[in-house]
Protein backbone atom coordinates (compact mmCIF):
# COMPACT_ATOMS: atom_id res chain seq x y z
CA UNK A 1 0.00 0.00 0.00
CA UNK A 2 1.66 3.53 -0.95
CA UNK A 3 1.52 6.56 1.06
CA UNK A 4 2.12 7.49 4.75
CA UNK A 5 -1.11 5.29 5.77
CA UNK A 6 0.87 2.36 4.50
CA UNK A 7 4.35 3.04 5.34
CA UNK A 8 3.48 4.15 8.89
CA UNK A 9 1.90 0.90 9.76
CA UNK A 10 4.24 -0.79 8.85
CA UNK A 11 6.95 0.56 10.71
CA UNK A 12 4.62 0.20 13.30
CA UNK A 13 3.80 -3.54 12.68
CA UNK A 14 7.76 -4.00 12.54
CA UNK A 15 8.25 -2.61 15.34
CA UNK A 16 5.76 -4.05 17.81
CA UNK A 17 6.23 -7.86 16.14
CA UNK A 18 9.92 -7.48 16.51
CA UNK A 19 9.62 -6.23 20.17
CA UNK A 20 7.23 -8.84 20.89
CA UNK A 21 9.33 -11.91 19.19
CA UNK A 22 11.86 -11.12 22.49
CA UNK A 23 10.42 -12.98 24.98
CA UNK A 24 8.62 -15.96 24.97
CA UNK A 25 6.19 -16.23 27.63
CA UNK A 26 3.54 -14.27 27.36
CA UNK A 27 3.36 -12.83 31.26
CA UNK A 28 7.01 -11.48 30.54
CA UNK A 29 6.13 -9.64 26.89
CA UNK A 30 3.55 -8.19 28.67
CA UNK A 31 6.15 -6.59 31.17
CA UNK A 32 8.83 -5.95 28.49
CA UNK A 33 6.18 -4.10 26.45
CA UNK A 34 5.06 -2.05 29.64
CA UNK A 35 8.51 -1.34 30.09
CA UNK A 36 9.22 -0.40 26.50
CA UNK A 37 6.40 1.95 26.30
CA UNK A 38 7.25 4.06 29.79
CA UNK A 39 10.89 3.91 28.38
CA UNK A 40 9.51 5.70 25.06
CA UNK A 41 7.09 7.72 27.17
CA UNK A 42 10.37 9.42 28.94
CA UNK A 43 12.05 10.10 25.55
CA UNK A 44 8.82 12.20 24.23
CA UNK A 45 8.75 14.23 27.35
CA UNK A 46 12.52 15.07 26.92
CA UNK A 47 11.42 15.85 22.96
CA UNK A 48 8.88 17.93 24.25
CA UNK A 49 11.32 19.98 26.09
CA UNK A 50 13.86 20.21 23.72
CA UNK A 51 11.39 21.94 21.72
CA UNK A 52 9.99 24.48 23.68
CA UNK A 53 13.71 25.34 24.68
CA UNK A 54 14.18 25.62 20.77
CA UNK A 55 11.37 27.98 20.95
CA UNK A 56 12.45 30.31 23.53
CA UNK A 57 15.62 30.65 22.13
CA UNK A 58 13.94 31.49 18.80
CA UNK A 59 11.39 34.20 21.04
CA UNK A 60 15.04 35.51 22.28
CA UNK A 61 16.44 35.84 19.11
CA UNK A 62 13.08 37.85 17.70
CA UNK A 63 13.46 40.21 20.89
CA UNK A 64 16.66 40.82 19.69
CA UNK A 65 15.62 41.77 16.21
CA UNK A 66 13.05 43.92 17.49
CA UNK A 67 15.68 46.06 19.81
CA UNK A 68 17.81 46.31 16.38
CA UNK A 69 15.27 47.69 14.37
CA UNK A 70 14.55 50.66 17.23
CA UNK A 71 18.15 51.40 16.99
CA UNK A 72 17.78 51.59 13.67
CA UNK A 73 14.90 53.65 13.47
CA UNK A 74 16.85 56.12 15.94
CA UNK A 75 20.24 56.03 13.74
CA UNK A 76 17.84 56.97 10.87
CA UNK A 77 17.03 60.02 12.84
CA UNK A 78 20.15 61.17 14.01
CA UNK A 79 21.86 60.54 10.67
CA UNK A 80 18.83 62.50 9.09
CA UNK A 81 19.11 65.25 11.64
CA UNK A 82 22.77 65.67 11.12
CA UNK A 83 22.16 66.16 7.15
CA UNK A 84 23.40 63.04 6.13
CA UNK A 85 21.01 61.71 3.93
CA UNK A 86 22.41 58.69 2.43
CA UNK A 87 23.13 57.29 5.75
CA UNK A 88 19.44 57.32 6.88
CA UNK A 89 18.57 55.71 3.80
CA UNK A 90 21.12 52.77 4.59
CA UNK A 91 19.71 52.49 7.88
CA UNK A 92 16.19 52.40 6.91
CA UNK A 93 16.73 50.02 4.09
CA UNK A 94 18.77 47.75 7.06
CA UNK A 95 15.58 48.38 9.42
CA UNK A 96 13.07 47.38 6.36
CA UNK A 97 15.07 43.90 6.08
CA UNK A 98 15.03 43.09 9.51
CA UNK A 99 11.30 44.13 10.11
CA UNK A 100 10.75 41.58 6.93
CA UNK A 101 12.77 38.95 8.78
CA UNK A 102 11.24 39.76 12.10
CA UNK A 103 7.73 39.01 10.55
CA UNK A 104 8.30 35.94 9.09
CA UNK A 105 9.98 34.61 12.44
CA UNK A 106 7.18 35.84 14.34
CA UNK A 107 4.65 33.49 12.25
CA UNK A 108 7.08 30.70 12.12
CA UNK A 109 7.32 31.03 16.31
CA UNK A 110 3.05 31.39 16.65
CA UNK A 111 3.27 28.00 14.33
CA UNK A 112 5.74 25.86 16.27
CA UNK A 113 3.60 26.96 19.31
CA UNK A 114 0.90 25.50 17.75
CA UNK A 115 2.54 22.09 16.88
CA UNK A 116 4.28 22.34 20.68
CA UNK A 117 0.37 21.79 21.70
CA UNK A 118 -0.16 18.81 18.94
CA UNK A 119 2.66 17.41 21.02
CA UNK A 120 1.64 17.61 24.15
CA UNK A 121 -1.71 16.41 23.08
CA UNK A 122 -0.32 13.46 21.37
CA UNK A 123 1.92 12.67 24.49
CA UNK A 124 -1.39 12.81 26.42
CA UNK A 125 -2.86 10.52 24.52
CA UNK A 126 -0.13 8.30 24.65
CA UNK A 127 0.13 8.47 28.01
CA UNK A 128 -3.45 7.06 28.59
CA UNK A 129 -2.84 4.49 26.30
CA UNK A 130 0.47 2.72 28.22
CA UNK A 131 -2.09 3.30 31.43
CA UNK A 132 -4.72 1.14 29.56
CA UNK A 133 -2.48 -1.39 28.67
CA UNK A 134 -1.19 -1.54 31.76
CA UNK A 135 -4.61 -2.60 32.68
CA UNK A 136 -5.27 -4.76 29.91
CA UNK A 137 -1.88 -6.73 30.70
CA UNK A 138 -3.07 -8.02 34.00
CA UNK A 139 -6.47 -9.19 32.39
CA UNK A 140 -4.62 -10.95 29.86
CA UNK A 141 -2.16 -12.16 32.39
CA UNK A 142 -4.86 -13.48 34.40
CA UNK A 143 -7.93 -14.64 31.81
CA UNK A 144 -6.28 -15.87 28.71
CA UNK A 145 -4.52 -19.28 27.69
CA UNK A 146 -0.64 -18.75 26.29
CA UNK A 147 -2.09 -18.97 23.00
CA UNK A 148 -4.81 -16.30 22.93
CA UNK A 149 -2.40 -14.21 25.06
CA UNK A 150 -0.07 -13.57 22.35
CA UNK A 151 -2.92 -12.35 19.92
CA UNK A 152 -4.46 -10.16 22.37
CA UNK A 153 -0.95 -8.56 23.41
CA UNK A 154 -0.06 -8.20 20.08
CA UNK A 155 -3.64 -6.12 19.42
CA UNK A 156 -2.89 -3.83 22.72
CA UNK A 157 0.95 -3.12 22.02
CA UNK A 158 0.27 -2.42 18.15
CA UNK A 159 -2.50 0.35 19.61
CA UNK A 160 -0.08 1.77 21.60
CA UNK A 161 2.94 0.96 18.75
CA UNK A 162 0.84 3.41 16.84
CA UNK A 163 0.19 6.25 19.08
CA UNK A 164 3.83 6.33 19.96
CA UNK A 165 4.79 6.31 16.08
CA UNK A 166 2.40 9.20 15.84
CA UNK A 167 3.59 10.96 18.74
CA UNK A 168 7.15 10.49 16.93
CA UNK A 169 5.93 12.21 14.01
CA UNK A 170 4.78 14.88 15.33
CA UNK A 171 8.19 15.69 16.95
CA UNK A 172 10.23 15.19 13.95
CA UNK A 173 8.12 17.63 12.24
CA UNK A 174 8.69 19.95 15.28
CA UNK A 175 12.21 19.60 15.36
CA UNK A 176 12.56 19.99 11.41
CA UNK A 177 10.75 23.21 11.74
CA UNK A 178 12.89 24.37 14.81
CA UNK A 179 16.01 23.53 12.35
CA UNK A 180 14.89 25.28 9.58
CA UNK A 181 13.92 28.67 11.25
CA UNK A 182 16.93 28.43 13.81
CA UNK A 183 19.16 28.16 10.99
CA UNK A 184 17.63 31.07 9.05
CA UNK A 185 17.31 33.05 12.22
CA UNK A 186 21.05 32.57 12.55
CA UNK A 187 22.18 33.47 9.41
CA UNK A 188 19.61 36.75 9.69
CA UNK A 189 21.25 37.50 13.67
CA UNK A 190 24.89 37.10 11.93
CA UNK A 191 24.08 39.33 9.09
CA UNK A 192 22.38 42.08 11.58
CA UNK A 193 25.24 41.75 13.67
CA UNK A 194 27.66 42.68 10.76
CA UNK A 195 26.30 45.42 9.48
CA UNK A 196 24.45 47.28 12.25
CA UNK A 197 26.20 50.44 12.70
CA UNK A 198 27.44 51.06 16.03
CA UNK A 199 29.48 54.12 14.85
CA UNK A 200 27.74 56.46 11.84
CA UNK A 201 31.02 57.50 10.91
CA UNK A 202 32.69 53.68 10.08
CA UNK A 203 29.58 53.49 7.59
CA UNK A 204 31.63 55.27 4.56
CA UNK A 205 29.44 54.76 1.22
CA UNK A 206 27.87 51.98 2.81
CA UNK A 207 28.30 49.67 -0.30
CA UNK A 208 29.55 46.75 1.31
CA UNK A 209 28.58 43.20 0.73
CA UNK A 210 26.18 43.30 4.29
CA UNK A 211 24.42 46.18 2.86
CA UNK A 212 23.67 44.73 -0.21
CA UNK A 213 22.38 41.82 0.88
CA UNK A 214 20.27 43.60 3.60
CA UNK A 215 19.33 46.28 0.81
CA UNK A 216 17.89 42.75 -1.36
CA UNK A 217 15.47 42.66 1.29
CA UNK A 218 14.06 45.74 0.93
CA UNK A 219 11.68 47.13 -1.44
CA UNK A 220 12.79 51.28 -2.00
CA UNK A 221 9.25 52.86 -2.22
CA UNK A 222 9.32 51.59 1.40
CA UNK A 223 12.55 53.39 2.47
CA UNK A 224 11.52 56.34 0.33
CA UNK A 225 8.22 56.64 2.08
CA UNK A 226 9.24 56.15 5.91
CA UNK A 227 12.66 58.28 4.83
CA UNK A 228 9.99 61.08 3.44
CA UNK A 229 7.61 60.79 6.49
CA UNK A 230 10.62 60.91 8.66
CA UNK A 231 11.52 63.61 7.57
CA UNK A 232 8.52 65.68 7.68
CA UNK A 233 8.71 64.52 11.68
CA UNK A 234 11.45 66.07 12.01
CA UNK A 235 10.98 69.05 10.15
CA UNK A 236 13.96 69.06 8.17
CA UNK A 237 14.85 72.52 6.75
CA UNK A 238 15.73 70.99 3.26
CA UNK A 239 11.81 71.22 1.65
CA UNK A 240 10.95 67.67 2.02
CA UNK A 241 8.15 67.43 0.10
CA UNK A 242 10.61 67.94 -3.04
CA UNK A 243 13.14 65.79 -1.80
CA UNK A 244 10.87 63.03 -1.78
CA UNK A 245 9.55 63.93 -5.44
CA UNK A 246 13.32 63.99 -6.71
CA UNK A 247 14.33 61.39 -4.11
CA UNK A 248 14.25 58.13 -6.63
CA UNK A 249 17.59 59.52 -7.96
CA UNK B 1 -13.58 1.72 10.17
CA UNK B 2 -10.71 3.04 12.25
CA UNK B 3 -9.02 6.30 10.76
CA UNK B 4 -6.30 8.59 12.05
CA UNK B 5 -5.32 11.62 11.28
CA UNK B 6 -1.81 11.91 12.08
CA UNK B 7 -0.45 13.79 14.80
CA UNK B 8 -4.23 14.55 15.78
CA UNK B 9 -6.36 11.24 16.54
CA UNK B 10 -8.08 8.23 15.91
CA UNK B 11 -11.56 8.22 14.48
CA UNK B 12 -14.28 5.56 14.08
CA UNK B 13 -15.65 6.43 10.83
CA UNK B 14 -18.91 4.93 9.40
CA UNK B 15 -18.37 2.48 6.37
CA UNK B 16 -20.94 4.88 4.23
CA UNK B 17 -18.06 7.81 4.22
CA UNK B 18 -15.30 5.56 3.39
CA UNK B 19 -16.52 5.10 -0.30
CA UNK B 20 -16.61 9.32 -0.33
CA UNK B 21 -13.27 9.32 1.31
CA UNK B 22 -11.92 7.45 -1.35
CA UNK B 23 -13.41 9.72 -4.28
CA UNK B 24 -11.36 12.53 -2.27
CA UNK B 25 -8.32 10.18 -1.69
CA UNK B 26 -8.51 10.00 -5.70
CA UNK B 27 -8.83 13.56 -6.38
CA UNK B 28 -6.01 14.29 -4.23
CA UNK B 29 -3.77 12.45 -6.21
CA UNK B 30 -4.96 13.98 -9.28
CA UNK B 31 -4.65 16.98 -8.29
CA UNK B 32 -1.06 15.98 -7.32
CA UNK B 33 -0.47 14.86 -10.91
CA UNK B 34 -1.61 17.99 -11.62
CA UNK B 35 0.55 20.27 -10.01
CA UNK B 36 -2.54 21.64 -8.77
CA UNK B 37 -1.95 22.70 -5.06
CA UNK B 38 -5.14 24.73 -4.56
CA UNK B 39 -7.34 21.48 -5.74
CA UNK B 40 -4.92 19.22 -3.45
CA UNK B 41 -5.47 21.16 0.06
CA UNK B 42 -9.28 22.08 -0.94
CA UNK B 43 -9.45 18.22 -1.58
CA UNK B 44 -7.29 16.82 1.31
CA UNK B 45 -9.36 19.36 3.89
CA UNK B 46 -11.92 17.95 2.51
CA UNK B 47 -10.98 15.06 4.16
CA UNK B 48 -9.90 15.68 6.91
CA UNK B 49 -13.48 17.32 7.18
CA UNK B 50 -15.27 14.42 6.36
CA UNK B 51 -13.51 12.26 9.17
CA UNK B 52 -13.68 14.66 11.49
CA UNK B 53 -17.42 15.50 11.19
CA UNK B 54 -18.77 12.34 10.65
CA UNK B 55 -16.32 10.17 12.60
CA UNK B 56 -16.67 9.68 16.41
CA UNK B 57 -13.32 10.14 18.40
CA UNK B 58 -11.65 7.73 19.69
CA UNK B 59 -11.10 7.49 23.49
CA UNK B 60 -7.81 7.99 24.57
CA UNK B 61 -7.44 4.70 26.20
CA UNK B 62 -8.37 3.08 23.40
CA UNK B 63 -6.11 0.74 21.83
CA UNK B 64 -7.24 -0.21 18.65
CA UNK B 65 -5.38 -0.40 15.37
CA UNK B 66 -6.16 2.21 12.73
CA UNK B 67 -6.92 0.80 9.01
CA UNK B 68 -6.14 3.94 7.28
CA UNK B 69 -4.07 6.99 8.62
CA UNK B 70 -4.36 9.93 7.03
CA UNK B 71 -1.08 12.10 6.68
CA UNK B 72 -0.73 15.46 9.32
CA UNK B 73 -3.42 18.09 8.76
CA UNK B 74 -0.38 20.36 7.71
CA UNK B 75 0.99 18.52 5.19
CA UNK B 76 2.56 20.61 2.37
CA UNK B 77 2.15 20.10 -0.94
CA UNK B 78 5.45 19.41 -1.63
CA UNK B 79 5.36 16.57 1.20
CA UNK B 80 1.88 15.64 -0.52
CA UNK B 81 3.71 14.66 -3.68
CA UNK B 82 5.36 12.10 -1.71
CA UNK B 83 2.70 10.44 -0.65
CA UNK B 84 -0.68 11.07 -2.89
CA UNK B 85 0.67 8.99 -5.79
CA UNK B 86 -0.32 5.96 -7.77
CA UNK B 87 -3.63 4.38 -5.67
CA UNK B 88 -3.31 7.02 -3.34
CA UNK B 89 -3.95 6.42 0.89
CA UNK B 90 -6.95 4.18 0.17
CA UNK B 91 -5.91 1.02 -2.72
CA UNK B 92 -8.85 0.80 -4.89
Amino acid sequence: MPGIGGRFSTVVKAKVSKMLDRAEDPAETLDYSYQKQLESLQNVKKGIADVVTAKKRLQMQSDKLEQSVVKLDTQARQALAAGQEDLARTALERKQGLQAELQSLDTQVAELESQQQRLTDSEKKLRAKIEAFRTKKEVIKAQYSAAEAQVRISEAATGVGEQMADVGLAMQRAVDKTENMKARADAVAELEAAGTFEDLTQLGEGGDDIDRQLKELTTGTQVDDELAKMKAELGSGSAPAQQIEGGQA
Amino acid sequence: MIVRIATEGQFEVEDGSVDKLNELDNACVAAVDAGDEASFHQNYEAMLTLVRDHGTELGDDDLHESALILPPPDLTFEEAGEQFTGEGLIPD
